[in-house]
């Protein structure tokens, strides 16, 4: 069957409801969001239609820039993290057999959609005085006493990367099973050991795909909403939860509409200035 | 490197064993405390989840905004892929981006986004809004499996079937259906389970109307601990592991996940 | 007027020319092999009969009516794939009895009519078993089945034995043409292979850039090939220059040939000499001379490499007349004027 373009107003039927629901429940949602970003705020909770900067002028603040920053940070940190240790074990998983991977594939796709709140739940678990992992060190002899280990910034940064680490891998996974194995057989016979061909090798020819896992774990990482809220200290929240916060507690939906849309523009920004450098590292 | 390649492999396992392993504790502990090693052993805490009103309301609302949601997806996703598939319409890609958004960006604003629409239209808080807004925000994942459906089926295929008379209609119906079923199957799976487990976009469109088990968990976890948290939370990654078990099962997940099917 | 008949088919793809004015008639219950280069243009010729391509000009007709714009479905046609597109969802049966089921036919009808199809492929009994279980050879008689179901008028096969390893595909090539001949029924078939198109085709259509170079019976295509592009593709040849000298005598590499005649008016040309048609004798006493440069015993046949004039000339005897020759050595070449044919250069 060749592709054709559509001939006939009824060739472009299939289209109409999917194009419909995504118009109105996206396009407009989104839209509304931007225009409400723009409105002014009532005493109450209300807001009504008008076009000021006042919603944006209120990041100028210290305060925003902090949280701003911080999730920025925290959020780099997580991919970074992710990355690093998703590359080696990644590619060690799709040298793998065939059954292995499918048993581990099944079991982070398991992970990966347990919910934000049950993994925040998990964890305080874990790092809870009585039933967390410090009573193990305690056993061991290698503690006194067994001690809570949140609120933290450790305690957030870990849960966000046992988050994170599935769709890392995932995202991984079909590059480095399509990946070439005779590259590193080729380095092997050259003299290379293991260790030294999947650097040399591996990680240089996966470079734009490097760049581009950690853009998405970034994003990922930066829609992080629950977790700070659950295992950190209100300096530890992130933009995410400030937009929640505004939008629910504060009833402020102006402000919460003009962050979220400013959230969006530093993501797309990001990865514009990524793909970017990419291209001129691919250019030289 | 063998036992150097095992290592490692044990202790990413152990990272993302261990939280889970200590909530399977505490969920069959005996007593109503937070601690572990379980004292005792008990399975009440399981039944909690269909005796207890509260839990057993969250969990059906829970169930049947996944079903319908994963539906919903699966219909706007089906006749969007399948016209991608079967014509040249450049512009038409806009869809598929639409379609692939709401997912790629933080949660968080498609669920202001949604919150805001549904304030301003007057739904806001109404049951049947949390169906269309996590049909629309996991449509991704049908989409997603279903262009890689489409773009394996040869088509020859259809060529040769429309030589035998069977015009586009039929050739849907006898070819391609059948063809694109597991893609189909694991599509609605993904966006079930996700939207099992979803929390911030329902929460802002009826999180003050109707609780879903991840609501629920959140909403008593600020008023204290107990265990039923913990069962519930065995509860779901049991049933992930089995739906993406029987995806893996009756079809090809390395190929879903975007692996070529020829490696062995 | 009855059979297929093509007028000034024309497609483009942009500014790309696939086929170029093409004009060709089919009798009823000819067997036509569209043969050429890959990227000649007798696939999408191809497609465009069975209607998956649509032509941006020209007409096609098939038994007086024209067709050009009738959808593929409803051309009733049969068609075998390059990659046999056997559905893998269906069974033996089911793929052979799909086009039965599209029309409506009862399914006792459908099942005696498979019963009949296999017992003509020779793999009765096949009926329910998987098509991915089958091999090859028994994956291309499904096809072909499948394909003769309705008793199609027209019987398309796109390369239909390349996936077939060269014992096999000789083996099928026969039973295709044993078969066609059976049913009469009027078959065009799509092939690169030269071998396969003079094993099976009543007329052999020779196609290059988009248009056919000659369209005739086997035989007269290897032995009087209209242009230097089909004598070289059909087969094995010698092209030498050819020259007429003051006289009006064809003079090849300096040599005159006696009773070889140029086209009236014509002062140059190519020769084109089958390599079984060129005789090594003793050098001179008015034949070419050259030397031996390299000799192939292929156990069936001899290729002796004689250079010439700065031309490779290639002659092939049957090892029973084995020439008495060695590298090296200087010999004499004689060209038959019977079996040589003058070119237009």
């Amino acid at each position: 069957m060749r592709r054709e373009p559509p001939q006939r107003l009824v060739d472009y039927g299939p289209l109409v409801f999917p194009a419909g629901m995504l118009t109105v429940f996206f396009v407009v949602p989104f839209a509304t969001m931007i225009a409400v970003s723009f409105f002014q705020r009532q005493q109450g909770g209300f807001y009504t239609p008008a076009f000021v900067f006042d919603n944006y002028a209120r990041f100028l603040s210290l305060f925003f820039g902090k949280v701003l920053g911080f999730s920025l940070f925290l959020a780099i940190a997580v991919a970074v993290a992710c990355v690093v240790v998703g590359i080696p074990f990644t590619y060690l998983l799709s040298r793998s057999k065939r059954n292995v991977q499918i048993v581990w594939l099944v079991a982070l796709l398991s992970i990966l959609s347990l919910s934000e709140v049950m993994i925040g739940f998990a964890w305080s678990t874990l790092f809870s005085r009585t039933a967390g992992i410090t009573n193990l060190l305690v056993w061991l002899g290698l503690m006194e006493q067994a001690l809570a280990l949140t609120p933290s910034f450790t305690a957030v940064m870990t849960a966000m990367t046992y988050q994170a680490f599935p769709y890392t891998i995932l995202v991984l996974y079909p590059a480095l099973v399509r990946l070439d194995p005779t590259l590193t057989e080729a380095a092997r016979t050259l003299g290379a050991s293991p260790v030294k061909a999947f650097f040399t090798v591996v990680v240089p020819v996966l470079r734009n795909t490097i760049l581009a896992t950690l853009i998405m774990v970034f994003i990922f990482a930066l829609g992080s909403y629950l977790l700070p809220q659950l295992l950190g200290r209100p300096q530890h929240w992130t933009l995410s939860v400030l937009i929640t916060d505004q939008a629910i507690y504060q009833s402020n939906m102006p402000f919460a509409a003009a962050m979220a849309v400013f959230l969006v523009l530093v993501s797309l920004a990001l990865v514009g200035l990524a793909f970017y450098a990419g291209r001129q590292k691919e250019a030289k | 490197m063998t036992a150097l390649r095992r290592l490692f492999f044990f202790i990413v396992s152990l990272f993302l064993a261990l939280p889970l392993i200590v909530v399977a504790g505490v969920s069959v502990n005996q007593r109503q405390s937070l601690t572990f090693p379980p004292q005792g052993f008990s399975l009440a805490w399981y039944g909690q989840i269909f005796t207890n009103p509260e839990w057993r309301n969250a969990l059906i609302a829970s169930l049947t905004l996944a079903a319908l949601s994963a539906l919903l997806a699966l219909l706007i996703a089906l006749p969007l892929a399948w016209f991608l598939w079967r014509r040249i319409a450049p512009w038409a890609n806009i869809f598929q981006l639409l379609g692939i958004a709401p997912f790629t960006l933080p949660p968080v604003i498609t669920a202001l986004g949604m919150l805001t629409f549904w304030a301003t239209t007057g739904f806001y808080g109404q049951p049947w809004t949390a169906v269309i807004s996590h049909g629309i925000f996991f449509v991704t994942l049908p989409l997603v499996t279903l262009s890689l459906g489409f773009s394996a089926i040869d088509r020859s295929l259809v060529e040769a079937a429309a030589t035998m008379g069977a015009d586009d209609k039929m050739v849907f119906r006898t070819v391609v259906l059948p063809l694109i079923l597991p893609y189909l199957i694991s599509g609605y799976a993904f966006a079930f389970v996700l939207s099992l487990n979803e929390y911030i976009v329902a929460y802002m469109t009826v999180g003050f109307t109707m609780e879903t088990l991840p609501i629920k968990i959140f909403n008593a976890l600020r008023y204290g601990y107990t265990p039923t948290m913990a069962s519930v939370t065995m509860l779901f990654l049991v049933v992930a592991a089995v739906v993406f078990g029987l995806v893996a099962r009756f079809g090809d997940l390395p190929k879903l996940l975007g692996a070529m099917s020829e490696d062995k | 007027m009855s059979g297929l008949n093509l007028e000034h088919v024309t497609k483009q793809f942009g500014t790309f020319t696939a086929v170029n004015d093409v004009s060709l008639s089919v009798p009823d219950g000819t067997f036509v092999c569209l043969l050429g280069p890959s990227g000649c243009g007798k696939t999408t010729l191809m497609r465009m009969i069975a209607g998956l391509d649509l032509p941006t000009g020209g007409a096609i007709r098939l038994g007086g009516a024209d067709i050009t714009q009738v959808p593929t479905h409803k051309r009733d046609l049969g068609m075998v794939f390059q990659s046999l597109a056997l559905f893998p969802h269906l069974t033996v049966g089911e793929n052979i009895a799909y086009s039965l089921r599209i029309r409506g036919v009862a399914k006792d009808v459908q099942k005696a009519r498979v019963d009949e199809l296999l017992a003509m492929i020779h793999l009765p009994g096949f009926a329910d078993r998987s098509v991915n279980k089958l091999s090859g050879g028994q994956r291309q008689r499904v096809a072909i089945a499948r394909a003769l179901a309705i008793s199609p008028k027209l019987f398309l096969l796109d390369e239909p034995l390349s996936a077939l390893d060269a014992k096999l595909r000789e083996a099928m090539q026969v039973e295709l043409r044993q078969l066609q001949q059976r049913l009469g029924i009027t078959t065009i078939v799509v092939t690169h292979d030269q071998r396969e198109a003079m094993t099976m085709a009543d007329t052999v259509v020779v196609m290059n850039k988009g248009e056919i170079r000659q369209a005739a019976a086997p035989v007269d295509i290897y032995r009087r090939p209209a242009d230097s592009f089909v004598a070289d593709f059909i087969g094995q040849t010698n092209l030498l220059p050819v020259e007429a000298d003051s006289a009006g005598r064809a003079r090849v590499l300096g040599q005159a040939v006696e009773g070889l005649m140029l086209s009236a008016g014509a002062t140059k040309g190519v020769l084109s000499v089958r390599p079984e048609d060129v005789q090594l004798t003793a050098p001179g006493n008015g034949a070419i001379s050259g030397i031996v440069t390299f000799i192939r015993d292929l156990g069936g046949a001899i290729e002796t490499f004689v250079e010439a004039g700065g031309q490779q000339i290639i002659a092939v005897s049957s090892p029973r007349s084995r020439p008495e020759v060695s590298v090296g050595q200087q010999v004499g070449i004689r060209l038959d004027p019977m079996t040589s044919v003058v070119l237009a250069k």
